[in-house]
């Protein structure tokens, strides 16, 4: 598929980050959990304010891109422009390349031996 | 998605949101070659009906199938799914294809992860060697190799099976029904064991996990 295929909005991606393709911090993953900030403000941006919306509660970036429709990379520079805003909270930190703890490793397994 | 015995927290009304205590996520890839079941395995545990998105990647320019002659950019998508597993850690399971011309995604995708399920079909086992040669080659994240077992898949002792994949003797090599959620969950497991033998014996070494 090529560049011209890729046409499922209306309003191609680069435009939506004002041309960015990085957002502005690194710590975002796919499973990064993001929640709206106390207080609910909506930001006056129509696509913002969606976002916002949805994450009402907590989710994964990567279930706001999947609802949303954009691919992850594209949600990573929104997000991160709305958590510098404040309309959003990062619910979970990831430090850059570091993997998981024992601590959480034995969480995990806890949690998948309950299920 | 049915949770009966276990004290996880409860996914808001909506079903879409979190428990709100839940402040922590780890993530599994799920990989392995078109068709080898990635998705339905993910659908067995996911307590969400399995999400989509798709990424625009650049994809290799070498080795790639004849279809892709160049360098180019493709679509391709990231099928997930979710699993509360106690009220403060969610747990997400990314599925994802494993050739080479996908190294762009799942790339970033490793970083941090748990571990990986390699998923392998017996009937294309050369579909695997890819796949693994990658993780090994490029990520420092444990995995297990999960055997699906499709109605028709020849059978085979699992030590046949490790011996022609030539992997680590301390790589977990397990079978499964990925439509079966237990037999699913039991692979999970496996995984998150070895990744924990593993940074422990990271540590005996004295280096960082």
């Amino acid at each position: 598929m090529d560049a011209e295929e890729y046409q499922d909005h209306p309003v191609r991606s680069y435009v939506l980050t004002s041309g960015r393709a990085h957002p502005s911090r690194n710590t975002l993953r796919p499973e990064t959990l993001v929640c709206a900030a106390p207080g609910h403000r909506q930001p006056p941006d129509r696509q913002a304010a969606e976002l916002v919306r949805l994450c009402s509660g907590t989710l994964a970036l990567a279930e706001a891109a999947a609802y949303l429709g954009r691919p992850v990379s594209l949600l990573a520079v929104l997000v991160s422009d709305l958590v510098d805003q404040g309309f959003l909270t990062i619910r979970s930190n990831h430090q850059p390349n570091v993997l998981p703890d024992t601590d959480t490793l034995e969480k995990v397994l806890d949690g998948l031996r309950r299920l | 998605m049915d949770s009966a015995g276990s004290d996880v927290a409860a996914p808001a009304a909506d079903g879409r949101h979190l428990a709100p205590t839940v402040a922590r996520s780890v993530k599994v890839l799920v990989v392995g070659a078109f068709g080898v079941g990635k998705t339905t395995l993910i659908r067995a545990v996911s307590e969400i009906e399995p999400l989509s998105t798709e990424e625009r990647i650049t994809t290799a320019s070498v080795g790639v199938d004849p279809a892709f002659p160049e360098k180019r950019t493709t679509t391709v998508a990231m099928d997930f799914g979710r699993i509360t597993l106690s009220d403060e850690i969610a747990l997400y399971l990314f599925g994802t294809p494993g050739q080479r011309r996908f190294w762009d995604l799942w790339a970033g995708l490793a970083e941090g992860a748990v571990g990986a399920l390699v998923m392998v079909d017996l009937r294309n086992l050369d579909a695997s060697f890819e796949v693994l040669d990658q993780l090994e080659l490029q990520t420092r994240i444990p995995f297990a190799v999960v055997v699906n077992e499709f109605p028709d898949s020849p059978s085979y002792p699992l030590e046949d099976i490790r011996a022609a994949l030539d992997v680590l003797p301390e790589t977990p090599v397990v079978t499964c029904d990925a439509r079966d959620r237990s037999s699913a969950i039991e692979t999970l497991v496996s995984l998150v064991e070895h990744a924990l033998q593993r940074q422990s014996a990271l540590a005996g070494q004295g280096l960082p996990a």
